[in-house]
This record gives structure tokens, C-alpha cells and sequence, in this order.
């Protein structure tokens, strides 16, 4: 094993509708992440 | 609790954990005794992951702590997603690709054995002491509460624990954690549709949303650069993101759930599941504490939590104080009350000049009765030291009792001890496994059938059992129990963390070098605990950036120190 190599499965299907591929999988989840930290930071604007 | 109460956690519990050991009765060879035979959907690897990492304290606590410091704790769970993302892509693919049991097993492929030791033994230490945290904080919080003898609440809620995951292994945890979960999340959403039901008639949630603000219990995130500061953007994103990288991607109880996936998209999906729930899931509980706060502005709430230990001390020597206390306490909530009606009727009437003016003097008897309770903790702990200054993980528990009706008082008690179960039986399945792999089968005996390593596993798994009973019956805590186990974690946490970012991304570093490095790092985290008084989330980045940059340095000195990478 070299950690260099590829991972083998990369590009195994995802099975989610609209998401392909995995790098699509894990941007939708920083947009979520993202969002969330935007709903916190208006909460705590919008309520101190 | 009354008889139902009892019928409902005695069902749910044994019921799940009979389930459990019923189902997985034929748990036959080892693949399928430590790795659920790799048919595991990626739903309940979702659920199994998340039910792993919410113990009782989770449940227990975090409403406490949204009580007395609001959401702020929230920011403790940023990282997660971004080292579920980095797990997903990078170590998961790799542990399949190699077919290890446990995570060690790679470090001993990529290195060499010593550090494979090093890996697991760091894990069994810090695990090992988790488990007894695990098992010892619910415990201690219900057996007050409902005057049950601490010991036979340890050994029975322990036994039970060991019983099944020695009988079923992986599969059995699996299998009942998907229950108890879904008894966690229909308990606590129960609890509180049941909560906003007890909120004064006329208080809409906006309402309830703009009090808990104007009482600085709505700072979900804060941007401060004060490293003093325990929870803010930055110790949450950068320090939160080594903790959950550490303990998702390193930690054997969380890297066994995944690895029984039937296959690497379901075990991805799995840790993505838990990359969008884990925050939102955080703050529903945070957000209950935070209600329960301002349900307790309108309802008299005990000066002290822990009313058990108040009521004691109050019938000996320092009584007359903790009364007086008390009475000062009720009459500065008294007036609170007063004041929030007014800023309730003025908020109604669109007077935002008076709503701010009863506001403010709200604030300031609340201010008063917090004095009144922090005089009280005091007096408490002076009169007697083994009774912990925080009361905090006493609150939900308290709310729960007094105002949920008999049935749901079961239920939610139930709750905690799913939770307590969920997690207690994925660190014991992960002691026992560690211990069989990298240990016993890798040193003690090398050559021996599958049926005998699956006993050995089941002989440790037990083992472990009765260690983290013994410590939770020894054990005498302070400060918040979920800070407790998240302090312990990230002292060894950011070492473990250093080595495997050492193995995955820094090809030329070799076992000898990053074995060193590694004891040095530990070495300097515990100097610096010991020391320093910064937020506990930074030794997670100290310890993991002291093994990695050691690692460079002994390599770089020690030529002869050649990179040591195996197939």
C-alpha cells in the first residue's frame, strides 16, 4: 500500500438522485454545512 | 416514575437488547463477529455511527449546558462534517482497500509493529477510561434523582451492555443501536412538543426565541479570537475538525461501525448521513435546554438542580444559609416574573421602549438569582467537597420529573439509557476487537482457528466490561460529564490523529520516526494540559501538529531512519 495511490472506488456510483459522482456529494455537504453556520450566525444576530 | 414508567424502560431496554441477542445468535466467524460479515445498509452505519457518539451524556448534559450557557456549544460539532468529508475520501477507501479489522492494523501495514502498538495501546488508555465515563455519568445523575444505590445501577445498566455485545458482536451493536436510536429520537421529540405545550399561555415561540436572546442564550457563534474563550468559530471549525477527525476516523468504536458496510458507497453515505445530521441534530438538543430556560423564567425553578444533595446539606449544619440563600433566590425570581410579564405585555402592545426597560430589569434579577445560586453551589461545595459545583446535568432530569406526564417519564429515562447503552456497547465491541487483533492475535498467539480468536474476542470484550464497571464504581467526578469525556478524548486524541495523517499523506516518514515522534507529542500534550489553561478542543491540533512536525525533524536527523511503507 502507498498512500499515494488512488482510492480504487472513487468513482463508484453514488446512487443519489442528481448526485453523480462523490466530489458532488461532499460540495452539497459544505453547502449544507455552510448554511447551517449562516442560519447560527443570523439566529444569534438577529437575537442578542 | 411510577409502575408504567418503569414497564416502559424496562420494556424498551430489555426488550431491544433481547431483540438484539436473539437476532445475532449465529454471529459465527470472525469477520462477522467483529465486522457484521460487510452487509451492514448504509442507514443504520448512519444511525449506528451517530448512536455510537450520543451517549446518555449527550442527552443528560448538552440540555444542561444549553440552560446555562445557551447554544454556544453548538460550535463544538463545526468540524465534524469536514473531517467526515476527509475520512470518507481519503482513510475509508484505504482501510477497505487493505481489509483491516481495526485502524491500528493499517498503521502496522504502513509503518511498523511498534506503532501499530503504540496506536492501540494510546486507544485502549484513552477508551478504556472513556468507557468508565460512559457508563459512570448517567448513573450517578439518575441514581440521585431517583434514590437508587449507585453501585446496582452501574453493574446492572453494565451487565446488561456486556451481555449482549459479547453474545452478538458487531452485528448485535449494530442492530441495537438502530432501536435505541429510534427510542432517543422519539423520546426527545416528545419531549419537546411537550415542552413548548408548557410554555404560559399568551408566549409564542417567537416569544420564547426573543426572551432566550435577550438573555444572551441564543449565541450560537461567536467570532472571538480570545484562546481562553472554550467555544468559539475558530476552536469549533479548526480544533472541533481534529477532534472529529481523530475520533471518526481513528477511534476503533466509531472506525468498526463503518467498516461493516456492504460496500464502500454504503459505508460513505453513512458518514455523510451524520455530516448533514450531526449540527442540526447538536442543536435540537441545545435548543431543548434553551426552552427548558425559558420555561424556568415563569416557573419557580430549585435554587440547586441536584435537589438530593441541596435537601442533605440543608438538614445539616450549613442549613440556615442555603435557606436564607434560597429565599433570596425565589424572591429575585419573583420579581423576574414580574418584569417578564411587563416585557411580555409591552412586546404584545408594540412598545418596544418599555419591552427594552422590563427587559433590562428582568436581566438584572436574573442576574440577582444567579448570585443567589452561585452563593449556593459555594456553600454546597464548602460543606461538602464531593458534591460537584455544577448542577447543570441535573436540569433536564429535574424538568422531566416535575412536569412530563407518568409514561414519557419512563420513556425519556429510557432515552438516557439507550443512550448509555448505544455507545457503551460500540467501545466495548471496539476494546474487545482491539485487543484481539492487535494485541492478542498479532503478539500472543499468531497461529490459531477463526472459532478461537471469536471467543478471545468475546473473553475481552467481557473483560473490558467488568474494567469500565470497576472504574465507574471508583470513579468521583467534577465538572460537566460531557466535557469530562470530550477533555479526555482530545489529550490523546490529537496524537493518535498525528500518526495516521503521518501514514496517509507523508509517504517518506518511516515507523521509527513517527514512533518517536508520537511518544514525544503525548508527552508535550500532557505537559502542556498540566500548564496551560486554553480551550481543551486546542491539544486535538497541538498534539496531532507536534507528531507531525516531530516526525519531519527525527526523520530529517536520523537518515539511517529509512521510510518503512508495506503493502
Amino acid at each position: 500500500m502507498t498512500p499515494s495511490d488512488p482510492p480504487p472506488s472513487s468513482d463508484e456510483s453514488t446512487g443519489l438522485p442528481g448526485l453523480r459522482t462523490w466530489r458532488g456529494v461532499y460540495a452539497a455537504v459544505i453547502v449544507i454545512f455552510a448554511t447551517w453556520i449562516g442560519l447560527l450566525a443570523w439566529l444569534t444576530a438577529r437575537f442578542s | 416514575m411510577n409502575a408504567l414508567d418503569y414497564f416502559v424502560l424496562l420494556g424498551a431496554m430489555l426488550g431491544i437488547g433481547a431483540y438484539g441477542m436473539w437476532r445475532t445468535r449465529a454471529s459465527g466467524d470472525l469477520n462477522t463477529y467483529l465486522r457484521s460479515g460487510g452487509h451492514t445498509h448504509w442507514l443504520t452505519i448512519g444511525l449506528s455511527v451517530m448512536a455510537t457518539q450520543a451517549s446518555a451524556i449527550t442527552f443528560l448534559s448538552t440540555p444542561g449546558q444549553g440552560f446555562e450557557s445557551g447554544l454556544g456549544f453548538v460550535q463544538n460539532y463545526f468540524g465534524a462534517p469536514l473531517a467526515l468529508i476527509v475520512i470518507s475520501a481519503v482513510f475509508l477507501p484505504i482501510y477497505r482497500r487493505l481489509n483491516v479489522y481495526t485502524a491500528y492494523e493499517f498503521l502496522g501495514k504502513r509503518f511498523d509493529q511498534k506503532t501499530r502498538l503504540l496506536g492501540a495501546a494510546l486507544f485502549l488508555v484513552q477508551r478504556g477510561l472513556g468507557a468508565g465515563i460512559t457508563i459512570y455519568a448517567p448513573a450517578i445523575v439518575l441514581s440521585t434523582v431517583f434514590g437508587w444505590r449507585l453501585d446496582l445501577t452501574i453493574v446492572c445498566s453494565g451487565s446488561l451492555v456486556i451481555a449482549y455485545t459479547v453474545s452478538g458482536g458487531s452485528p448485535a451493536v449494530n442492530l441495537t443501536q438502530k432501536y435505541q436510536i429510534g427510542v432517543i429520537f422519539i423520546g426527545m421529540i416528545a419531549a419537546f412538543f411537550v415542552l413548548l405545550a408548557k410554555l404560559p399561555a399568551g408566549l409564542r415561540f417567537s416569544d420564547a426565541l426573543a426572551l432566550a436572546g435577550g438573555f444572551h442564550k441564543l449565541e450560537a457563534v461567536d467570532f472571538s479570537l480570545n484562546p481562553d474563550k472554550r467555544y468559539t468559530i475558530w476552536t469549533g471549525v479548526f480544533g472541533g475538525m481534529f477532534l472529529a477527525l481523530s475520533y471518526f476516523g481513528t477511534d476503533q468504536s466509531q472506525v468498526q461501525r463503518y467498516l461493516s458496510g456492504a460496500s464502500l458507497r454504503e459505508s460513505r453515505l453513512g458518514l455523510m448521513f451524520n455530516a448533514v445530521f450531526k449540527i442540526p441534530m447538536q442543536f435540537f438538543v441545545l435548543l431543548l435546554g434553551v426552552l427548558v430556560f425559558v420555561f424556568y423564567q415563569f416557573e419557580r425553578p430549585p435554587v440547586y438542580f441536584n435537589q438530593a444533595a441541596w435537601q442533605q446539606q440543608a438538614a445539616r449544619g450549613s442549613g440556615e444559609k442555603l435557606r436564607s440563600l434560597e429565599a433570596e433566590f425565589n424572591a429575585a425570581h419573583a420579581e423576574k416574573q414580574k418584569h417578564l410579564q411587563e416585557w411580555l405585555a409591552a412586546r404584545h402592545a408594540g412598545n418596544p421602549a418599555a419591552a427594552e426597560s422590563a427587559r433590562a430589569a428582568a436581566l438584572a434579577a436574573l442576574t440577582r438569582a444567579d448570585a443567589a445560586r452561585a452563593a449556593t453551589k459555594a456553600t454546597l461545595n464548602a460543606s461538602a467537597p464531593t458534591i460537584t459545583a455544577n448542577d447543570s446535568d441535573y436540569v433536564f432530569i429535574t424538568f422531566i420529573l416535575s412536569y412530563l406526564p407518568h409514561g414519557l417519564i419512563g420513556l425519556l429515562v429510557a432515552v438516557f439509557f439507550a443512550a448509555t447503552f448505544s455507545s457503551k456497547a460500540a467501545e466495548l465491541n471496539a476494546l474487545g476487537s482491539t485487543t484481539t487483533i492487535d494485541l492478542y492475535r498479532h503478539v500472543i498467539r499468531r497461529e490459531a482457528t477463526d472459532a478461537h480468536y471469536v471467543t478471545a474476542s468475546k473473553w475481552f470484550t467481557a473483560l473490558w466490561g467488568f474494567v469500565a464497571i470497576g472504574f465507574a464504581l471508583f470513579a468521583n467526578l467534577a465538572e460537566n460529564l460531557i466535557q469530562a469525556t470530550n477533555i479526555v478524548g482530545s489529550v490523546f486524541y490529537g496524537v493518535v490523529l498525528g500518526l495516521f495523517l503521518v501514514a496517509f499523506f507523508f509517504r517518506r516518514i518511516g515507523g521509527t520516526a513517527v514512533f518517536w515522534a508520537a511518544i514525544a507529542a503525548q508527552t508535550l500534550v500532557f505537559a502542556l494540559y498540566f500548564t496551560l489553561h486554553i480551550s481543551y478542543l486546542w491539544y486535538n491540533v497541538i498534539g496531532c501538529a507536534a507528531c507531525v512536525f516531530l516526525s519531519f525533524v527525527i526523520q530529517t536527523v536520523s537518515p539511517a531512519n529509512h521510510a518503512t511503507t508495506r503493502e
